[in-house]
């Protein structure tokens, strides 16, 4: 078996963000969108990971990588609170979740 | 003879942890039921906390699995329970969309893993792998202390120009933590039930 390396980890970084955008771009329920991000987010932590570590790598990103992580992975529940209190928001106004009917700023 | 010891047990873990959360990624992207869609974000999101463990940040790992698969997805779960209409579970997204979508997912799919394959020095295995244990990268201390200031982890540089770049993250991690807490106080702010504007809403029509 071929010892693993830094590319076997950007490979599935680049499947979650892909899985990710797709998600933003394809689901129409709200939520579904918040779930895209949050998977993008994830595959982008995994790259930083995988470049910090020092198993992978000799030289290595070193402890950056990990700070960088601990900072997405905080900023990314601050985002998904705030998304979901707007997505709460349009849902109470709305009276529906699918963000093809938010078209209130339309010309 | 292959004993279980001899094995790589890294590439075994790794591939294991690898199918998962793409598998799961993946699930999560062709499901149209958002209830189905959590579920599979949480399993996704708690095996690339496997995959966090085995580079060797454990911390990161624990964090990934207490923040995110604790805190954040259930914060999503409960979004998806109040708004679950039985009109709102599955939503279905028009073919022609997934079409382009997808034409334009795997273009940049493919982008990525040629980008991620060209660099010689990230296709290359670490020659002195066999020589570093577990105890060589166990970093919750390190981390702890580079959150307070102290770059414990970098104290060989020798080089002040370099040195200036590696100072802690005492800084960053203030100013993260009042975000936070900002953040949180206005969600909650902008979520709350709005009652008395929804009845007059009603009154008038």
């Amino acid at each position: 078996m071929a010892p693993i390396t830094v590319a076997h980890y950007l490979a599935v970084g680049a499947v979650m963000f892909v899985a990710g955008v797709l998600c933003m771009v394809t689901k129409r329920n709200a939520l579904g969108v918040l779930m895209g991000v949050e998977l993008v987010l994830n595959g982008a932590n995994i790259n930083f990971v995988a470049f910090g570590s020092k198993l992978l790598r000799a030289e290595s990103l070193g402890l950056d990588g990990q700070f960088i992580a601990l900072f997405v992975i905080v900023l990314a529940a601050g985002e998904a609170a705030v998304a979901l209190a707007i997505a709460l928001n349009f849902y109470n106004n709305h009276t529906t979740i699918d963000v093809d009917r938010a078209d209130d700023l339309k010309g | 003879m292959m004993t279980l010891a001899g094995m790589d047990w890294h590439a075994i873990y790794f591939w294991l942890f690898a199918l998962l959360t793409c598998g799961f990624a993946l699930a999560v992207l062709f499901s149209a039921n958002v209830v189905r869609m959590a579920f599979y974000l949480v399993l996704c999101l708690g095996a690339s906390a496997g995959l966090f463990f085995l580079t060797g940040a454990e911390f990161v790992a624990a964090m990934q699995l207490m923040i995110y698969v604790g805190g954040t997805l259930v914060l999503l779960v409960f979004g998806v329970m109040l708004t679950a209409h039985s009109r709102f579970v599955s939503l279905r997204t028009p073919s022609g969309e997934w079409i382009l979508a997808l034409i334009a997912g795997s273009a940049l799919l493919a982008l990525l893993l040629s980008a991620a394959l060209k660099v010689p020095d990230w296709v290359k295995a670490n020659p002195d792998r066999a020589a570093i244990s577990a105890a060589d990268v166990e970093a919750t201390t390190p981390i702890g202390m580079g959150f307070a200031g102290v770059r414990v982890d970098k104290l060989s540089q020798t080089d002040p120009q370099l040195l200036g770049g590696m100072s802690g993250y005492l800084l960053p991690f203030l100013i993260v933590s009042i975000h936070l807490l900002v953040v949180l106080i206005g969600a909650a702010y902008m979520a709350r039930a709005k009652r008395r504007a929804a009845a007059v809403d009603e009154g008038a029509v």
